[in-house]
């Protein structure tokens, strides 16, 4: 090792003592890929940190930096969080996955949490939601609720994450109403409202009367209002002044439970590396309250439907399915595994389009 | 595949609309550049207008009063460009770009409470009977009077240019100041003038993202709008009508690569989402060919030195 | 009265004192806002300019100086040769993206080979990837006569979809569970643009951003095309009857420009990002034009400039997270100092004067 590594070293772990001795309390750092004013996903991660506030109230700190490009910018944010003595950090996005192992690696006893990748280590945890298990129960009312049998999909990047989604909501609507169809629009932003705004018009105009959004902003809704007849779903957070119509229902990420528990297990010493990924059970997705637009009946099965996949009696990809060439994937009563489906890279049988490459 | 799902007439309809916010905001930067200043803070502009005229609709409850805030925003933020560059001559392209880096700070902290909430709508032109008819009621009647307004603006400007003496003082000031100032205009008063008016219309564009076109207020919702409207500026070669047809061809081949996208037309999207962006540079180099020239004066900074 | 007198030489004393004025005022307007938010100004400032450099931390954080500032400074000497000769371009950001992509598309093509020649490839296939980049704006300009400004910022929106696109597809990591992004760069070590000295933030983006201070002000102070960059941008008439070639001038400008900037992106790339993915560009292209205004279009006014911008992006995050403003605030923040730097500036080639009222 080069002498100035050492120094550098040193330096680190004086700085990580006289941090530790300054304070009793937990300090909890988040790192946000968005400003916390997205009204999506950073909001809703934002507000997860606000409620291990309320939860633990003085017994922890909790810090946050906002808008951080993902690269070196992160895992210098990260560092600066470890340096002034965070005992755990949370980097919410996917591109902070490298940066977070760089650093950890270098603060062993910091905790890291790092959503929706897949490299852990000792002192690095992975953690996601199963946002497919709400598309399941989105794609059981649209394919009841649609008369003109096609449905409008606003997607963002054709990632695994949301061709999963785009699949999920597929099956359960063919299987309530064999001749829906899916209409794929893939935007290629995370966020540009105004584009979203473009897309959900144009999939409207083409006929759909359900839209689905994988993006984060409102303006699908407010297109979908305007045109009247159209029904929508709130995506990341609830959207409820869109509601009863267009919006019917919605899935919200709700990182508050997890979050309060990883600071737990930290204030008990008793926290571990783990590969968390939960869905409606855990309360980690949650499916906003269903509009009075949709009939009872229906409610009720999107209802049964939720509490099936929630109690894990159900499992949103079952088999018989094949895939989108005719090639069989699950036989009869299989069920997928993790590891394809956090790499889905393929449409189900009956899904019209290709995947962008 | 399916062409035949495309409705053409929704087509135009929805691209005026996706052209609005273009349109505003580069019809306004056209004055600007007409009288001979280079400001590149567009994007900030817009952005505080969004905000202001969020703001202001949803207290007031009122879109009209929002989009008079959202004027006077961007107005108010053009006036520390016109502090930087006719007061204290600092350079016009750095000043604008500082003036977006400015403007994306303000309006995020302006818009902290603000995050999550619907603004009141405003109502669209509906002339029964007209706005009805087929083709033409959905292409020419039934939108929301901001969309007109740009257009109206587009042919006021067009006009003042053209045939008022006005006009021919700002094109005099944008073509050789020095001149101009031989002649006894005001040259720093008219360009401030020019700049204040570049920086309403911009502001009134940010609001139309913000309180028609999306509705909602998010931190840097305008997402790069503002750029392209300065494209705009020198694809149409400095001419109103141009500015028009600039913005329709950017709105419209966005929302027609959209629109072939849910038809199913098996085109890989990355190269269909450049594709506004290399035809505007295809025809930009056919335009070249064309002898109108930017204002001479563009970007100079002018002292009168008696 | 107050006029303005135009100074018949740029007075030296102002030109070093208007930075540090416009640090100061930029420090009690930022104050202010501060206080407005509700935190205290002087340890928010603080926090912001000391902290970084002589704070507890600062061994961590003065290597990050060099990090965050080399692209900027790299990107921003290539710019301010053109900028000074009246070629606008200001598509750095698409040309970075490019250098990114071709360099370490150059270095994985090899993979998993080992050897000592992969980096220096990249490096070429970087500045190529940035040059060609800028070619075409140079091209159509000498060609067609179309306006720089705007191709080269449509550029940037087509290198952005690019990116996205190589992401996704052809540079995809095969082994990252069809994930977006390449493979990590930092664990392959014949492409890896690793720190020259542990600890110090010195890697080779950083050693080309000074070669390349030293080079604008060679080729500017001693240099025939440094002559005919400044004759061109000051007396466009003249550098013609001096027999300046505006051809070979833009191709010059416009290449060498857009080289320096694929190089920050293959160095940033192979360093301290270690991949390609969708996000990779963060703004430097942009944030290099403002950085190279304010340097005055000067070499080494454009590292000092550097070094400022990068302070007040590595203090803002500190200040975000030990005091907890706003990232919106730090952005008025840094508008400010812009503001201040450009407005005071007029101090150096104008004189105020309290002047009567005469007859023109």
């Amino acid at each position: 090792m080069k002498f100035t590594s050492l120094l550098a070293t040193a330096a680190m772990a004086i700085g990580l003592a006289t941090g530790a001795v300054a304070q009793d309390k937990t300090k909890v750092g988040f790192v946000y890929v968005g400003p916390v004013g997205d009204g999506g996903w950073t909001y809703e991660h934002d507000k997860g940190r606000q409620a291990v506030e309320a939860h633990f109230g003085d017994k922890v700190e909790t810090v946050f930096v906002e808008s951080v490009p993902e690269g070196p910018d992160a895992e210098r944010v990260m560092t600066q969080m470890a340096l002034e003595g965070a005992d755990l950090i949370f980097t919410t996005s996917f591109g902070y996955m490298d940066p977070t192992i760089n650093v950890a690696k270098k603060f062993p006893d910091v905790k890291f949490e790092h959503a929706t990748g897949y490299k852990t280590a000792d002192n690095v945890s992975v953690y996601s939601a199963r946002f497919y298990e709400g598309r399941a129960v989105q794609g059981h009312i649209a394919g009841k609720m649609t008369k003109s049998n096609i449905v409008g999909y606003i997607g963002s990047y054709p990632i695994p994450e949301v061709i999963r989604g785009i699949n999920s909501a597929f099956i359960h609507a063919r299987k309530v109403n064999p001749d829906v169809e899916f209409k794929i629009v893939w935007a290629y932003t995370w966020f540009d409202p105004a584009k979203e705004a473009d897309a959900a018009t144009v999939l409207i105009e083409q006929g759909a009367d359900v839209i689905l959004q994988h993006t984060d902003s409102t303006a699908p809704q407010a297109a979908a209002q305007k045109a009247g007849n159209v029904i929508t779903f709130g995506q990341a957070s609830d959207m409820s002044e869109y509601a009863p119509l267009p919006r019917v229902s919605s899935i919200i990420d709700n990182w508050a439970p997890y979050y309060i528990a990883r600071t737990q297990a930290v204030m008990d010493g008793s926290w571990e590396s783990a590969n968390t990924w939960d869905g409606i059970g855990p309360g980690m997705v949650e499916i906003g309250e269903i509009s009075d637009a949709v009939p009872a009946e229906l409610k009720a099965e999107a209802l049964a439907l939720k509490d099936a996949i929630a109690s894990g009696e159900y499992h949103p990809f079952t088999g018989p399915l094949n895939k989108q060439d005719g090639s069989a994937w699950l036989a009869e009563g299989e069920v997928a595994d993790d590891g394809t489906l956090a790499g889905m890279n393929f449409y189900v049988e009956g899904i019209e389009g290709e995947i962008p490459q | 595949m399916d062409l035949t799902e495309i409705n053409p007439v929704l087509l135009v309809a929805s691209l005026m609309v996706a052209a609005t916010p273009l349109l505003l905001a580069a019809i306004g930067e056209l004055v600007v550049e007409k009288s001979g200043v280079l400001n590149l803070g567009v994007e900030g502009m817009m952005i505080v207008g969004a905000i202001s005229g969020f703001a202001v609709s949803v207290e007031t409850g009122s879109p009209w009063l929002g989009f008079v805030a959202a004027a006077v925003g961007g107005a108010l933020l053009s006036l520390l460009f016109v502090v930087l560059t006719q007061v204290a001559l600092a350079n016009q392209v750095a000043s604008g770009l500082a003036l977006t880096l400015f403007g994306l700070g303000l309006s995020a902290l302006l818009g902290q409470s603000y995050v999550g909430i619907k603004p009141p709508s405003m109502a669209e032109l509906n002339i029964p009977g007209i706005s009805d008819l087929p083709v033409i009621g959905p292409i020419l009647f039934g939108h929301d009077p901001i969309l007109y307004l740009g257009i109206a603006l587009t042919a006021a400007v067009w006009a003042v240019l053209k045939f008022t003496r006005a006009g021919l003082i700002l094109r005099a000031v944008g073509e050789n100041h020095d001149a101009a100032h031989a002649l006894g205009y005001k040259v720093v008063r008219i360009r401030c003038l020019a700049i204040l008016f570049g920086g309403a219309c911009a502001g009134l564009g940010g609001a139309y993202i913000s309180l028609i076109r999306v509705p909602q207020w998010t931190e840097g919702m305008t997402a790069g709008v503002g750029w392209i409207a300065l494209a705009l500026v020198v694809f149409a070669s400095w001419k109103p009508w141009r500015v028009l047809l600039g913005a329709y061809l950017f709105g419209g081949v966005t929302v027609v690569q959209l629109n072939l996208q849910a038809a199913g037309v098996a085109i890989p999207v990355e190269y269909l989402a450049m594709s506004p962006y290399l035809i505007t540079i295809l025809v930009l180099v056919i335009l070249s060919a064309d002898k109108s020239r930017a204002p001479a004066s563009l970007g100079r900074i002018f002292h009168a030195s008696h | 009265m107050i006029v303005l007198e135009k100074r018949p030489q740029p007075s030296r004393a102002w030109s070093m004192s208007t930075p540090l004025v416009a640090v100061l005022a930029t420090m009690f307007f930022g104050g202010l806002l501060f206080a407005a938010l509700g935190k205290n100004p002087v340890e928010a400032i603080e926090t912001i300019f000391w902290e970084p450099l002589f704070g507890e931390f600062a061994f961590y954080y003065r290597p990050q100086l060099l990090v965050k500032g080399a692209p900027l400074v790299l990107i921003a000497i290539g710019l301010s040769l053109g900028f000074r000769a009246g070629i606008w371009n200001i598509g750095a950001e698409g040309q970075y993206i490019m250098g990114a992509i071709c360099g370490a598309g150059a270095g994985l093509a090899f993979y998993p080979v080992e050897g000592w020649f992969i980096f220096p490839i990249m490096v070429i296939a970087g500045a190529l990837g940035g040059w060609a980049w800028a070619m075409i704006p140079a091209l159509l300009k000498v060609r067609f006569g179309t306006n720089e400004i705007l191709v080269s910022l449509m550029l940037v929106y087509v290198a952005e979809q690019l990116l996205a696109s190589v992401s996704l597809g052809l540079l995809k990591n095969p082994e990252g569970f069809g994930f977006p992004g390449s493979r990590n760069l930092q664990s392959y070590a014949s492409a890896h643009n690793a720190e020259l000295f542990e600890g110090t933030g010195m890697h080779w983006g950083v050693v080309g951003a000074l070669i390349a201070v030293i080079f604008a002000y060679v080729l500017l102070n001693r240099h025939m095309l440094g002559f005919h960059i400044r004759l061109t941008g000051e007396a466009p008439r003249a550098a013609k009857f001096a027999g300046v070639n505006p051809a070979r001038l833009i191709l010059f400008c416009l290449g060498l420009s857009g080289a320096l900037a694929g190089l920050a992106g293959l160095f940033e790339v192979s360093g301290p990002s270690g991949v390609v993915s969708i996000d990779f560009n963060v703004g430097y292209g942009f944030t290099a034009i403002i950085v190279a205004f304010l340097g005055r279009l000067h070499p080494v006014g454009i590292l000092l400039a550097g070094g400022l911008m990068a302070l007040t992006y590595i203090g803002g995050e500190i200040a975000q997270s030990q005091l907890g403003l706003p990232a919106a605030a730090i952005q008025v923040f840094q508008g400010m100092l812009l503001f201040f730097l450009l407005a005071l500036d007029l101090l150096t080639n104008y004189r105020i004067r309290a002047a009567r009222k005469e007859v023109a």
